[in-house]
């Protein structure tokens, strides 16, 4: 059996990024395993720009971001990948399991493995509305590939539930190609997207965004003829007596993502509540010793570069262990998220002696301004962050310099300090 | 004297801006995180630019389509206009990135570039 001090698995940019990590943190063989006919990951659909000013310096679009990342481990000996090639399974002892039309059915063995399998769309939303199934309606990320991959509208006249991220690009998307996009609903009382997204793709095409309301009905028998649309109260339930109706010949669905971890699951990896991807330590190790994880298939991440950086954390860990290089941990503690903070990742540390610079990626629970951020430690503040805006959609990170993190033990809390 | 509150768009951060316009001019801004953004408000209250991204069909390339972006941001509002035009544009693979598309977009000074490499299949 083929044996790899690295073993990747999912060619988005997290996969990259560890791949080249890896690289340079002395691992002399790496395999990353796509099952996609190209590298790049979800990135080659987002057509946008807004990447990778804080990774690479540069604003890139999706594909150029991809293109980076691709670039930086192409023609290098140490690192191999392997494109239509689906991952069927990973075990425990690190052995990958895959398929491709060349090969078969194969097996390799990875000193060390690295999931960065990435997310997927949720489909909820839509499998809870009343109405027929009639055709129309699409995922946003299903209609993005559409528009921007395989040459295809999915529509003429639009509904996009949900003011993610993915649905209000593809709000803009959708009107640059001479759709008419008819509304956005949301049904939390805020946005879902970053500022620049609600300003750029909503408010300069004139696209109504309806907050705090939520599609009750899909209408249609053969094709979507419209949607009904009601206010919700506090509680999300519908006000009787709000509905109304918007005509629309499809319907798109932005309403979240789910890490992708059946094969984490199988593996025996241990799921963490809230983020639904791995529990991992700050070096990104999963509960199964030599086993890593980042990117989307960790956390679902608004930024590529934090994907990036976390991705490059495991990466270095993960040379690190093949070679016999990682330093043994003595300290173990527990992160957990309190007051307004709803995820934090790392959810353990395992520390070595004298510390090891620790950066947190957190979500909050609601939007909220001027408030101070406090990692605390039986009692005491460890290190404190003001931060002007917090809000759900956006990833909040803190670093921990080495020193600090030596002063930790058992557990430690990160959350907003009271108003 | 009139302010103007608005989120600058240049990146992710998403800072919130006031804007102090004296007799319609720009006057000065606050809230900004860097520069861009001081450089952003003027340009919002002055002349609204965007930068745009879409797709133009390709032949033998991988896809159908290659996406493209303005290598510069264009006047608001003309973005609905080079859109439309670059709807009927085609090229031939293989392209490289940052190869450029359709120079000096509609006369507005600002060409139109590839945002990634494709190759062309059939070679
Ligand atoms: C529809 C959509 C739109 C998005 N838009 C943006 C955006 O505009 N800006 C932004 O910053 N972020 C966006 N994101 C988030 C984006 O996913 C991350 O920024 C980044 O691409 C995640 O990188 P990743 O490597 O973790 O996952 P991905 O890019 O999803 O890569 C995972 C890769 O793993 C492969 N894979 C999965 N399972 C297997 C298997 N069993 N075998 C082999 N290969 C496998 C997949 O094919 C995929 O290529 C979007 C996400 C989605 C789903
Ligand atoms: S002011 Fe600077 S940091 Fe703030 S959003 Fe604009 S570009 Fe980003």
């Amino acid at each position: 059996m083929e044996l790899y001090d690295v073993v990747i698995v999912g060619g988005g940019p997290g996969g990259l990024s560890a791949a080249y990590s890896a690289y340079r943190n002395g691992a002399k063989k790496i395999l990353v395993i796509e099952r996609d006919r190209e590298l790049g990951g979800i990135l080659q659909q987002c057509i946008h720009n807004g990447f990778g000013l804080h990774h690479f310096k540069e604003e890139l679009t999706g594909p150029g971001y991809a293109g980076r990342c691709i670039a930086l481990i192409q023609d290098k000996p140490e690192i191999r990948t392997l494109t239509d090639t689906m991952v069927l399974s990973v075990s425990k002892d690190k052995k990958v399991t895959a398929v491709n039309p060349e090969r078969g059915l194969f097996t390799v063995q990875g000193k060390t493995v690295i999931l960065t399998m990435g997310c997927r769309e949720r489909t909820r939303g839509a499998i809870r509305t009343a109405g027929e199934r009639p055709a129309g309606v699409f995922t946003a990320g299903a209609a993005q590939r559409m528009v921007n991959m395989e040459g295809y509208l999915p529509g003429k006249k639009i509904v996009i539930l949900g003011s993610g991220d993915i649905g209000l690009i593809m709000a803009r998307r959708m009107s640059l190609e001479g759709c008419k996009v008819q509304a956005v609903c949301e049904i939390c009382p805020y946005s879902n997207g970053l500022t620049r997204n609600m300003v750029q793709c909503l408010y300069d095409f004139d696209i109504p965004l309806y907050l705090s309301h939520t599609i009750l009905k899909i209408k249609g028998r053969d094709r979507v003829e419209g949607v009904t649309v009601a206010k919700v109260d506090e509680k999300m339930q519908p006000v009787p007596g709000t509905e109304f109706d918007i005509e629309c010949d499809t319907l798109l669905l932005s309403v979240g993502l789910i890490p992708e971890n059946e094969l984490s699951m199988a593996a025996g990896v241990e799921i963490a509540p809230f983020t639904n991807g791995p529990r991992v330590d700050q070096r990104r190790q999963t509960n199964l010793p030599g086993i890593y994880a980042a990117g989307n298939v960790v956390h679902v991440h608004d930024l590529v570069d934090f994907v990036s950086d976390e991705a490059e954390i495991a990466g270095k860990f993960a040379a690190l262990e093949a070679q016999g290089n990682l330093v043994p941990a003595v300290n173990t503690v527990e992160v957990s998220p309190v007051n307004g903070i709803r995820t934090c990742v790392p959810q353990v540390l395992h520390l070595p002696e004298g510390g090891e610079p620790v950066r947190l990626f957190m979500r909050a629970g609601a939007p909220d301004r001027k408030v101070t951020l406090e990692v605390k430690c039986g009692g005491e503040v460890l290190v404190k962050k003001i931060l002007p805006v917090v809000k759900p959609s956006e990833m909040i990170t803190l670093d921990i310099p080495a020193a600090k993190t030596a002063l930790m033990h058992d557990k430690i809390t990160v959350g907003l300090q009271a108003k | 004297m009139e302010t103007k509150v608005m989120n600058c768009i240049m990146c992710p951060m998403g800072c919130e801006m006031t804007v102090t316009l004296e007799n319609g001019k720009f006057a000065a801004v606050t809230g900004n995180s860097c520069p861009r953004g001081a450089r952003y408000a003027e340009s919002e209250v002055t002349d609204p630019r965007r930068m745009l991204t879409t797709t133009v069909r390709i032949k033998g390339g991988l896809l159908p389509l290659l996406p493209v972006v303005s290598a510069d941001v264009l006047p608001k509002g003309k973005i609905a206009d080079c859109a439309a035009y670059l709807r009927n544009v085609v090229v031939e693979a293989p392209v490289q990135a940052g190869d450029v598309i359709v120079p000096d977009i509609l006369g507005l000074g600002v060409d139109i570039v590839a945002s990634r490499a494709m190759e062309n299949v059939n070679d």
